[in-house]
């Protein structure tokens, strides 16, 4: 690995990003709708809006950085310029970790404004603190990132990467405790939930919202998440190979 | 043209027994050939016949290759080669959604990594630039170019390294007459200034008149590792197409004669 390669990677990556200022109001404004929407359909029970607004603030990060990188790296793939970089002194390391990067600042821009939106304006309830549940975001950006690099390499067009997303991410959001607690699902489906990562990511934003200080589950979650990213990106690494058939 | 400076290995690129497979075709079947150092050589032949797939295995980006293939002295795919060798596939490989610039400063930064190199680097995005003749073009985003100037592009960013070995596959495919001559200049420049080796591959036969050397390719056996001079002599034909046409009549002819006998 690089440190001058990784850079210069995430740098070329916001570059694309900046040519295309649509994806970019896209990626970063949606979030913020869909919260405001949420604030007026439970405008008679602020308590629901909490829950749902709080794991939301875990979700969206994770869903757009899935599709974007997804898509993303697919290009890389199809374009032909990844065959052109792994022919070239690159370390896959640095591609992974400058996608990362790059997305992952997109992530901390978008979660900074959807978290803010919602504590400021729309009086989402937290009792801890607010630079938790931006931590917790952007372990689950990352995590986003890492399962979207993982699926790209199984997807031949772009057709097919975005169909990976109701099948990668739809499971996970059904099991996470967004809209049933995971302790009264059916045990089969509470044991699948304890092994998907967004079931985590939903939790330790719970545990912010309920407790003022760091708890062990909050640590526990965040280290899960962070454990789950790195893990689908080294998978993502390997399928990334110099020879092809 | 022919003040080609002696390298310290003997030759560029060495074949032995090179073989390839795809799924479950062999690709190609046990290729024996020298490419010699500091010339442009053509790698002719038919599409589908294992021209790029033979360019992939001397980049080292293609799988499951058997026998031996030494590239600068080093087997092909090795990392030590990863900086010495330019590249261009077939599709011209950049990025739509920067400039030409932006696309050259971002391989540049791959190649010459690091502060220390912050002016080699300009340098040689600035040269590779003239050398394709994109300086005009140099803000301009890359997928708003046309299909030429994009493989131009392409052709630029294995410029930029100053390789020693270029692989180029179908360089001059869809450009216009003048362009085509401008290149191939550009190539016999870059051979007889830089000392770089050259390895071209066309399925137009009159580029075959511009190498020094030939490599002459029907479905994955090479029919001949000569000079166009040589060529035209041995097969006693007006052009190099002459020649190949008569190789691959004759090629053709041993392939039938033994199913002839059998059907007898």
């Amino acid at each position: 690995m690089n440190g001058a390669r990784t850079l210069a990677t995430a740098a070329r990556v916001l570059r694309q990003l900046r040519h295309d200022p649509r994806s970019i109001a896209l990626m970063i404004l949606v979030p913020c709708l869909m919260l405001v929407l949420l604030r007026y359909v439970f405008d008679g029970s602020p308590r629901t809006f909490d829950t749902i607004g709080a794991s939301l603030l875990g979700i969206f990060p994770l869903i757009t950085m899935f599709l974007v990188t997804s898509i993303a790296t697919l290009r890389e793939r199809t374009s032909g310029t990844l065959e052109r970089l792994l022919a070239m002194p690159l370390a896959k390391g640095d591609l992974i970790a400058g996608y990362a990067l790059a997305f992952g600042l997109v992530a901390i821009v978008q979660s900074t404004l959807a978290t803010g939106l919602a504590l400021r304006l729309l009086g989402l309830d937290v009792v801890g603190s607010p630079w938790l549940l931006l931590l917790v975001a952007l372990l689950d950006a990352l995590l986003g990132t890492a399962l979207g690099l993982f699926v790209s390499a199984f997807a031949a067009s772009e057709f097919q990467a975005v169909q990976f997303m109701p099948a990668v991410i739809f499971p996970q959001l059904l099991l996470c405790g967004l809209f049933a607690p995971r302790d009264q699902m059916q045990p089969v489906l509470e044991a699948i939930s304890d092994v998907l990562p967004m079931s985590y990511a939903v939790d330790g934003m719970n545990e912010v919202l309920r407790h003022p200080d760091i708890t062990a589950a909050f640590v526990r979650d965040g280290l899960v998440v962070a454990g789950c990213a790195l893990l689908v990106l080294t998978l993502g690494a390997a399928t990334l190979r110099r020879r092809t058939a | 043209m022919v003040n080609y400076s002696e390298s310290a290995t003997p030759t560029a690129i060495l074949a032995h027994g090179l073989t390839v497979v795809r799924g479950d075709r062999t690709v190609l079947r046990g290729l024996d050939f020298a490419v010699p150092p500091g010339r442009v050589t053509g790698l002719l032949g038919p599409s589908g016949c294992g021209k790029s797939t033979l360019m992939r295995a001397i980049v080292g980006t293609q799988a499951k290759v058997t026998g031996t293939l030494d590239v600068l002295g080093h087997p092909a795919g090795d990392a030590a080669l990863r900086s010495r060798i330019g590249y261009v596939t077939q599709a011209p490989s950049v990025y739509d959604d920067l400039t030409v610039r932006q696309n050259l400063d971002y391989f540049a930064a791959v190649l010459l990594s690091g502060r220390a190199h912050r002016e080699d680097r300009r340098t040689a995005v600035d040269r590779a630039l003239h050398d394709v003749d994109l300086t005009s073009h140099a803000d301009a985003l890359a997928g708003r170019l046309s299909g030429g100037q994009r493989s131009r592009v392409s052709l630029a960013v294995a410029l930029l390294g100053t390789p020693e070995l270029l692989v180029l596959d179908e360089p001059t495919v869809g450009l216009d007459p003048v362009l085509r001559r401008d290149l191939w200049n550009l190539f016999h420049r870059i051979a007889a200034d830089r000392g770089a080796t050259l390895l071209v591959s066309s399925h137009v036969m009159d580029e075959a008149e511009r190498c020094h050397r030939l490599l002459l390719m029907r479905e994955g056996e090479i029919l001949a590792d000569d000079t166009p001079e040589a060529l035209r002599r041995r097969n006693d034909t007006p052009t190099v197409e002459d020649a190949f046409l008569h190789l691959v009549d004759a090629a053709n002819a041993r392939a039938a004669a033994p199913l002839e006998e059998s059907q007898r």
